[in-house]
């Protein structure tokens, strides 16, 4: 298995976008026969798919408000606790009143949570917080749901290995500059390559665009337009597990009422705002969002209160207004699926967009069935909710790996960290003294998982690095592991230069997350940062002005 | 408890103070709560290394144009430059070689291969006359199998670009392969600790054979954790060649070093340290600090005639961030810095950072203050202080000793 492609000059689909949806596109495509490429203009998971809370939804917050989603949900996180076991941690969550929230509201949430098939049950305040000990003493109700957490990188990545499993080429880098035409058809497409400036055509018999928020661009392009409203959402990193439950406040959905464990860390989210389409590829968050994450986040749990802050961030998602709103006042949170040649009159062109992390799957579902249709294919059924994904797999590719509990005493920290990464496939990963060495000692990343990502997972940069093994999302933030990783990728890819410049631009992307919470321990990191790669190393030489 | 003076903060600045004063027959007490910036050093001292963004290539002219906030500015041009001098030898006293001088900067090689100008350089450190790596002849670098703290290929490439004649060589010993079987374990203090006598000899031995008919060899700075020695001796079984080193991090051979040897030397000048208790708070009366309170004595207070605080930047936590504030956090002193965090940053982390500025309020002799009113008998030393980003003006421990060494002055 190996990350380099050559694109085969034609396609049966060519998908824009490596969030989830485009992955998970691309895996649905392939597994039932289609000729596939998969292009993303930047990273696997760069957009909203990375900028989430990473909540394995219940469903139970849309309840109230959009039973469709809910039901869509709860059905969807049953299916990823199958299906992608490695990349979700069954964690359970509570909906919690706090005295200032309406009880009244509660019986309207577990009805409709039990309308929706959501498993919604309310325990006492007591429970509760014998259940999740940091959550606010002063609840005063409390609601069961079967919420948990999903590693949006781990799963976009297996998707991509499925995909490519199954004959799908995979292009990062690649931006979508244009289309190739004949008619009123969409006929392929631009590449232009983000690293050499080069371009070339793809043919293809159709076009999926899931590009997410900058799907609303590719569309234009195309010739269609689709009312869309980039929607920004703030959330902050916490430096320690607070929690080790989902806690929702019960409540309307309002800011900051979701803290969801993750690995090593707790969450916060999110703020709503509309922010216009020529922020969207650069978020900042700021200083007032944070004090509102921060501000309701404590009422949740009050240890975030003196809880180091590791960064902040924002996505952005792709709000749709429905076809016969232009206003957009009517807005569907719900999937979108469209076919532009009845829409549009555009033939070899569709949109799946809407939606959110958790129904991706779905989405994909659908978009593949609209394609199989489109391109008059034998209708193959879609086994995506039944086939494990790679690294969920058992040991089918690691039948000799020592992956279960009882052999954890004999495995080194990395390997067992490893595991929770890659699941199944750890097995690639290559051991001895001098792979086992630690790169990142936060999130115990050995020199063979950087190896074997750089090898195997479409690693091009730091970033890319950061995103398949967690390297650089601890506690140091790349203050000391950075150097580390850059140095081994240097020699891999044999370019010591463009290893330096990656390097500054790693430790600048990491400040972009810390400064807008950059007091505390947070500063600390970050001026003995800047003191070892600025002052001791130099490595401004490298920094873009 | 009762000492002539106290010094809260144990690092560069700190204990150079605690020296000039035990030198003078001053009782000092030193009240440290560990690791200090020293502990990360690249194995140089700076004095000034660039003014403007332009390097500098004599700090004690460049001084003279310096703004007036700046802490060498506000020493005087003429008194740094006459305490600068005097360093070399005061840390000799303590058996650290740091040679260099003050009014030509030389240029120390980075751990990415890059040229820095700086002042006085520890015993192994790798450092030029000018940033031009030719003159050192044909070269080796020694990467040690399995350490991942020194970063051959960027030294290599980019010595390369500068026209060095330079390869790479893999060496290792038995007991760095038996090190290497724990993945955590090769760090560069830890390899340090076991390079002694017949250790020593093995890791000669491979560096000699990796060397071949090369002039200078450079290694990472892994020898000599609590003295010289070890580099002397090293130096001394590879006679004919150039051993040069690149401090790595975490944590600083040279650093741990330098920290280790001074507090020795203040102790056995007679000093107290008192090492991993912090400052709580102080007893103020009259505009004089009374005595302070410390976590580990508890309500047996410290009293001092002086007190110096030597507690360093944000990283020491001589001053701390909050989200509405800087502030000092063991006396509540007052801090030249603004309220409104979106002032702190600049989104470009390698641009001027103003929080690096940022510092208690001193008087025109160095004395702090407590809401407006001067604290006649507390002065603040090194980073504490503030005026000038260190980092990008390449002056942090000069800045460390010399308002040290100045203050000291002042004591008596």
């Amino acid at each position: 298995m190996s990350a380099k492609t050559t694109p085969n000059p034609h396609y049966d689909v060519v998908i824009i976008g490596a969030g989830a949806t485009g992955a998970g596109t691309a895996r649905d495509c392939s597994r039932r026969g289609l000729k596939v490429l998969l292009v993303e203009r930047l990273d696997f998971t760069a957009g909203a798919t990375g900028r989430n809370h990473g909540l394995l939804h219940s469903g139970a917050r849309y309840a109230v408000t959009d039973a469709e989603s809910a039901n869509e949900c709860i059905r969807e996180n049953m299916i990823l606790r199958r299906v992608a076991s490695h990349c979700v941690e069954e964690t359970g969550g509570l909906f919690v009143s706090l005295p200032e929230d309406s009880l009244e509201y509660q019986k309207t949430f577990v009805e409709a949570c039990q309308k929706s098939g959501i498993d919604a049950q309310i325990i006492d305040p007591e429970e509760a917080k014998r259940i999740e000990p940091a959550v606010n003493p002063e609840i005063v109700g409390a609601v069961k749901v079967p919420d948990g957490a999903v590693d949006p990188f781990r799963l976009t990545t297996a998707n991509v290995i499925d995909a490519r499993r199954h004959g799908a080429d995979v292009l990062t880098y690649h931006e979508v500059t244009d289309f190739l035409r004949s008619g009123n058809r969409i006929t392929g497409v631009v590449l232009r390559n983000h690293y050499t400036g080069d371009t070339k055509t793809v043919e293809c018999d159709l076009v999926i665009n899931a590009a997410g928020i900058w799907g609303h661009m590719i569309a234009e392009k195309a010739g269609a337009k689709i009312n869309m409203f980039p929607a920004k959402g703030a959330l902050l990193i916490f430096g320690h597990r607070v929690n080790n439950v989902v806690i929702n406040r019960c409540r309307k959905p309002a800011d900051a009422d979701i803290l969801v464990p993750g690995d090593t860390i707790s969450l916060i989210g999110t703020t709503s705002s509309r922010v216009p389409f020529d922020e969207v590829d650069n978020m900042d968050v700021t200083s007032d969002e944070v004090d509102i994450l921060l501000r309701e986040g404590i009422k949740i749990a009050p240890a975030l209160a003196y809880t180091r802050i590791l960064r902040a961030y924002a996505g952005v998602r792709p709000l749709i207004a429905s076809d016969d709103d232009p206003s957009g006042r009517s807005i569907s949170r719900g999937i979108v699926c469209l076919d532009h040649a009845t829409r549009d009159g555009i033939e070899g062109f569709m949109t799946i967009s809407g939606g959110k992390l958790m129904t991706y799957r779905l989405m994909a579902e659908w978009a593949t069935d609209m394609a199989m249709k489109k391109l008059g294919k034998t209708a193959v059924k879609c086994d995506t909710a039944d086939v494990p994904l790679p690294g969920s797999d058992g040991n089918q590719e690691c039948p000799k790996s020592k992956s279960s509990r009882k052999h954890i005493i004999e495995l080194g920290t990395e390997q067992i960290a490893a595991q929770g990464r890659h699941g199944s496939l750890t097995c690639n990963i290559s051991k001895g003294p001098e792979d086992d060495a630690m790169v990142c000692e936060c999130e115990a990343v050995s020199v063979g998982e950087v190896k074997y990502a750089i090898d195997s997972l479409h690693v091009n940069n730091l970033v890319n690095l950061r995103r398949r093994t967690r390297m650089g999302m601890g506690t140091c933030q790349g203050g000391l592991c950075a150097a580390r990783a850059a140095s081994v990728m240097g020699e891999v890819l044999e370019n010591e230069q463009k290893a330096l410049t990656d390097l500054a631009g790693f430790v600048n992307e990491r400040w972009k997350g810390m400064m807008p919470v950059a007091w505390g321990q947070t500063l600390v990191e970050q001026q003995f940062a800047s003191w070892i790669y600025d002052g001791v190393c130099g490595l401004d030489k490298y920094a873009k002005k | 408890m009762k000492f002539d003076t106290i010094i809260i903060g144990g690092g560069l600045s700190g204990l150079t103070a605690g020296i000039a004063l035990q030198k003078k027959g001053i009782r000092t007490a030193i009240i440290s709560s560990g690791q200090s910036a020293v502990h990360f050093s690249s194995g140089s001292f700076s004095l000034l290394s660039h003014v403007n963004g332009e390097a500098v290539a004599n700090p004690l002219e460049a001084m003279k144009s310096l703004p007036a906030e700046h802490p060498y500015s506000r020493i005087g041009a003429d008194k740094c430059a006459e305490l600068a001098k005097s360093v070399p030898a005061f840390m000799a006293e303590a058996g650290l070689s740091y040679t260099g001088s003050a009014d030509c900067n030389a240029w120390r090689l980075t751990p990415i291969g890059l040229f820095k100008p700086s002042w006085l350089h520890s015993v192994e450190t790798a450092v030029a006359p000018c940033p031009d790596p030719k003159a050192w002849g044909k070269t080796v670098i020694c990467r040690l199998k399995g350490f991942l703290d020194f970063y051959p290929g960027f030294l290599e490439d980019n010595l390369k670009k500068a026209g060095a004649d330079v390869h790479t060589a893999v060496i290792t010993t038995e007991h760095l392969d038996a090190m290497r079987r724990n993945n955590t374990e090769m760090r560069a203090p830890n390899i340090a600790r076991i390079m002694r006598g017949a250790e020593l000899h093995a890791f000669a031995r491979a560096i000699k054979e990796a060397a071949g008919d090369a002039k200078t060899v450079i290694i990472p700075a892994v020898i000599g954790l609590d003295s010289e020695k070890p580099v002397e001796e090293l130096r001394a079984m590879l006679p004919g060649i150039q051993l040069m080193a690149i401090a790595t991090n975490p944590a600083s051979v040279p650093g741990m070093r330098t920290q280790m040897m001074l507090r020795r030397h203040f102790e056995n000048l007679g000093g107290t340290y008192f090492l991993g208790d912090n400052v709580t708070d102080g007893t103020v009366k009259d505009n004089r600090l009374e005595s302070v309170r410390t976590a580990n004595l508890g309500d047996d207070r410290m009293e001092a005639k002086t007190y110096i605080l030597a507690t360093g930047s944000f990283f020491s936590r001589g001053v701390v961030a909050a989200p509405d504030r800087i502030f000092e956090p063991v006396l509540g002193l007052d801090v030249d810095a603004p309220a409104d965090r979106n002032a702190w940053f600049d989104k470009n982390l390698f641009a001027e950072q103003p929080y690096m500025s940022y510092g208690v309020h001193t008087d025109a002799d160095a004395r702090v203050s407590i809401a407006g009113k001067v604290l006649e008998n507390v002065y603040a030393i090194g980073a504490v202080t503030g005026g000038c980003n260190a980092l990008k003006d390449g002056c942090g421990a000069g800045v460390a000793i010399l308002s040290a060494l100045n203050v000291a002055n002042k004591i008596s």
